[in-house]
C-alpha cells in the first residue's frame, strides 16, 4: 500500500452532501477484475456531462486536485471500493470532511486515501481558502496531523493511532494479521467447540 | 459485577480474537461466515493469488452470481456483455481454486445474496456476517451483526477469518404500537431514514425494539435491517425470537437434531441486558407511520404519500436547501405538487430489500384481476430461483403477467442496473429498492422508492398512489 506522509497539492471543494459511490464511480466502470482502468471513471456523469464545464474537477487549477473538501456522508451507499481505487488513480491523495459512511473510511484506508474529520466550521474554513485559485494549495502532514496553507492556516485534525501508522508506514493489513496466526487458531477452536452447530 | 450490555456489545465480544487497542474499541473479530458475489470479489482472489495465501476457512464462504447477470425469462449460461461475462468465468475459477461452492447463474438455488443466505439457512442468530456488499446489514432480522466491507477487508476475511474491527455506538430505536392497516416494513424503515437523515445512525449499530417489530414477519424485519445501511448504520439487530427460530428451522443448512435443540437454547440469550444504556435512542411511534415515497434523490428526501414535493425555499439550513433544489432538478418535479400526481413510465419490484415470497404475495394481492396503466412498463424480478419457483407455486406469476408485468428471472437486475435492466433518461421508475441515487437505475433514471404494495398500485394506477385507496377501487 502507498504510504502517505507529507502531501502539498490543489485542494478542490465538493460541498454536496450524501455524496455517493454509484456517483463517484458509476456502473459501467465495474465490470473489470482488476483495478485498473478506474481513472475515466471517477465522477464520470459530472467530469463528462451536459454541465462539465462548471464543475470543479474540469477548472484550473483544481484539473490537478490532490484533495477534495467534501460534504457531509460522502462515500454513502454502495461497498464498490472501485470508487477508492478510481480517486487514487485520478491523483487524490486525501479527503477532508465532516462525516464519512463506514465501508467508505475503511475502503480508504486500505488503499493509503487520507480521510480526514474535521468540525463543520473548519470546513468552511477550508472551503473558503481552497475555493479561490490563488490560495488552493494545501500541505498535510500525517506524521503531525496538520493541515497547512502558504497563508499561514493551520488546523491540526484526529486520527486514530492504528490508522496513521498504517498510513505512514503503508503496512500490509492481512500480512499483519497472519503474525496472529495462532491466536485466530486458538480462538477458533475454542469458539467452535462451544458453538458445535456452527463447525 | 458486570457490566450491562447490549446485544451488540454481546456479538463483538463473544468474536473478538484479541483488542488491538488499549481501550478494547478495536479489536480483532472473527467471522464466521460469508458471501461472495462477481463483482466484488475478483480483486480479492487476485491479491491472494499474488501472495500465495489459500483461504483459511472456504467452507465458510458461497459465492452467488447476482449483480451482473442478466434477468430475461429464458436462462442461459452465457453473458451478453463481455466484461460480465470475464467476472462470472473468473469467479467460477476462483470459488474453485479456492474451494467455495458457488451458485452460478444456472443453479437451482441462485438468486440475491441476500436472500439466498437466510432461505437456504445459513443465516444464524448469533453470528457476525460481513459481506462485500453494503446490503449485508439485513442478516440483523435474525439477531446476526451482519455488515458490508469493501473488496480489500474481502481479501482479508479469505485469507484470516478475521477483520480488524472498530467498535461502533449503540442506537436504539423503539417502534411500539400497531401499524395502520396497509403500513408495511419498508414504510418502518423510511420513515426512520427521512427522521434521522441517511447520515443520521452513521458510526452506529441499530437495534430495533418494540411492539411493532416484533409483530412483523422475519421477512419484514430483513426489510428493515437492509435499508438501516440507507440511514448509514453497519449493523442493525433485532432480538431473535420464536419466530426467527420457526422461520429457519428445517431449511436445508440449518443445523438439525440435537444441534439444533442446542443452538436455540444458545439463541434464546441473545438480547440486550434490561439495563443496557444505548448511545443514542430514537422512538417512532408505529400509529405515526404513512405509506412512504422518496421524492429526491437521497433516501433521507422522502414523506408520506399523501404530502406534497416540498419547497426548497421553507428550508431554512443552506446547504439542504441547496441538496433539495438540486434533487428536484434532476428529479424534474416542481416544489408543491402533490406526490400521488406524479405519473410513472416503469414500476420494478425486486431487490434485495423487498423481492421474498411474502413481498411478491403482498404486490400479488393488489395488482390481482387489474391491469398495468397503458405506458407503463412493469417488472417483477423474484429475489432467488427458490423464490421464483415458490411464486409460480403458488400462480403469483399468472397474476403479475395476467395484469401486464414482465415476470423474470432473480438477480440485483434494475436496483443498480449493472446487467442490461436499465432507466432511460428521464424515464421515471417506482421501485422497491433501496437507494434513489442520481443515475442508480441508470444515468438519468428517475427513482420513487416505496414498498412492493405501492409499486403494484403505482403501475395499475399510472402514477404514484396510496395503496390502500388502490385496493380500496377509488
Amino acid at each position: 500500500m502507498q504510504s502517505f506522509a507529507i502531501v502539498t497539492g490543489i485542494a478542490a471543494s465538493l460541498p454536496a452532501s450524501n455524496v455517493d459511490t454509484d456517483v463517484i464511480m458509476p456502473k459501467q466502470f465495474l465490470k473489470g477484475v482488476d483495478r485498473s482502468g478506474l481513472r475515466d471513471g471517477v465522477f464520470h456523469d459530472l467530469r463528462f456531462g451536459t454541465s462539465k464545464a462548471d464543475f470543479v474537477l474540469n477548472r484550473n487549477p483544481w484539473r490537478e486536485a490532490r484533495f477534495l473538501v467534501v460534504g457531509p456522508n460522502f462515500g454513502c451507499g454502495s461497498s464498490r471500493e472501485h470508487a477508492v481505487w478510481g480517486l487514487g488513480q485520478f491523483g487524490i491523495r486525501a479527503l477532508i470532511g465532516t462525516s464519512f459512511a463506514g465501508i467508505f473510511f475503511d475502503n480508504c484506508a486500505h488503499n493509503g486515501l487520507l480521510a480526514i474529520t474535521l468540525e463543520p466550521d473548519q470546513i468552511e474554513t477550508l472551503t473558503a481558502v481552497v475555493s479561490n485559485p490563488a490560495s488552493a494549495e494545501l500541505t498535510i502532514d500525517l506524521p503531525n496531523q496538520t493541515i497547512t496553507a502558504p497563508s499561514g492556516l493551520r488546523i491540526a485534525f484526529d486520527i486514530e493511532s492504528g490508522r496513521k501508522e498504517s498510513l505512514v508506514l503503508g503496512l500490509d493489513a492481512v500480512g499483519t494479521t497472519l503474525q496472529a496466526r495462532e491466536a485466530i487458531k486458538q480462538f477458533e477452536r475454542g469458539y467452535l467447540r462451544e458453538n458445535p452447530w456452527l463447525a | 459485577m458486570a457490566l450491562a450490555r447490549t446485544l451488540y456489545d454481546k456479538l463483538v465480544d463473544s468474536h473478538t480474537v484479541r483488542h488491538l487497542d488499549a481501550d478494547g474499541r478495536r479489536v480483532l473479530l472473527y467471522i464466521d461466515r460469508t458471501v461472495l458475489n462477481e463483482y466484488t470479489s475478483p480483486q480479492a482472489f487476485t491479491a491472494l493469488r499474488e501472495a500465495g495465501r489459500p483461504a483459511w476457512r472456504p467452507g465458510a464462504s458461497l459465492g452467488t452470481v447476482d449483480h451482473v447477470n442478466p434477468t430475461a425469462s429464458h436462462r442461459v449460461a452465457a453473458m451478453p456483455d463481455a466484461g460480465a461475462a470475464r467476472q462470472a468465468e473468473y469467479f467460477a475459477e476462483n470459488c474453485r481454486d479456492f474451494g467455495i461452492e458457488l451458485f452460478d447463474v444456472l443453479h437451482p438455488l441462485q438468486g440475491i445474496e441476500h436472500v439466498v443466505m437466510p432461505e437456504i439457512g445459513l443465516v444464524l442468530p448469533g453470528m457476525v456476517i460481513a459481506a462485500g456488499d453494503s446490503h449485508t446489514t439485513t442478516y440483523g432480522a435474525f439477531g446476526t451483526l451482519g455488515f458490508g466491507i469493501g473488496t480489500s477487508d474481502i481479501e482479508h476475511y479469505l485469507a484470516t477469518q478475521t477483520l480488524v474491527y472498530k467498535r461502533l455506538k449503540s442506537m436504539r430505536v423503539t417502534v411500539d404500537g400497531d401499524l395502520a392497516p396497509g403500513v408495511r416494513a419498508k414504510d418502518v424503515v423510511m420513515a426512520l431514514i427521512r427522521r434521522i437523515g441517511a447520515s443520521g445512525a452513521t458510526g452506529y449499530a441499530i437495534e430495533f425494539a418494540g411492539s411493532a417489530i416484533s409483530s412483523l414477519s422475519v421477512e419484514g424485519r430483513m426489510t428493515i435491517c437492509n435499508m438501516a445501511v440507507e440511514a448509514g448504520a453497519r449493523g442493525a439487530l433485532v432480538a431473535p425470537d420464536q419466530r426467527v427460530f420457526e422461520y429457519i428451522k428445517g431449511r436445508p443448512r440449518a443445523p438439525k437434531g440435537r444441534l439444533w435443540d442446542q443452538a436455540v437454547a444458545a439463541w434464546r440469550l441473545l438480547e440486550s441486558d434490561a439495563d443496557a444504556v444505548f448511545d443514542q435512542e430514537v422512538v417512532l411511534p408505529a400509529s405515526d407511520i404513512e405509506p412512504m415515497v422518496t421524492w429526491g434523490t437521497s433516501p433521507d428526501q422522502a414523506a408520506p404519500i399523501s404530502m406534497k414535493v416540498p419547497d426548497p425555499v421553507l428550508e431554512t439550513n443552506p446547504d439542504r436547501r441547496r441538496d433539495m433544489e438540486r434533487a428536484l432538478a434532476y428529479m424534474g418535479l416542481a416544489p408543491g405538487m402533490p406526490l400521488d400526481t406524479i405519473v410513472i413510465d416503469r414500476a420494478f419490484i425486486g431487490s434485495c430489500t423487498n423481492a421474498r415470497i411474502e413481498d411478491l404475495r403482498d404486490a400479488a394481492a393488489v395488482v390481482r384481476g387489474r391491469h398495468v396503466a397503458s405506458g407503463v412498463r412493469a417488472m417483477v424480478v423474484p429475489g432467488s430461483s427458490t423464490v421464483k419457483r415458490q411464486a409460480e407455486a403458488e400462480g403469483l406469476d399468472r397474476v403479475f403477467l395476467d395484469a401486464g408485468f414482465e415476470w423474470r428471472q432473480s438477480g440485483c437486475s434494475m436496483c443498480l442496473a449493472m446487467n442490461d435492466d436499465v432507466l432511460g433518461v428521464g424515464e421515471r421508475c417506482a421501485s422497491s429498492t433501496n437507494r434513489n441515487f442520481e443515475g442508480r437505475q441508470g444515468a438519468g433514471g428517475r427513482t420513487h422508492l416505496m414498498s412492493p404494495a405501492m409499486v403494484a398500485a403505482a403501475a395499475i394506477a399510472g402514477r404514484l398512489t396510496d395503496t390502500r385507496r388502490a385496493v380500496e377501487g377509488e
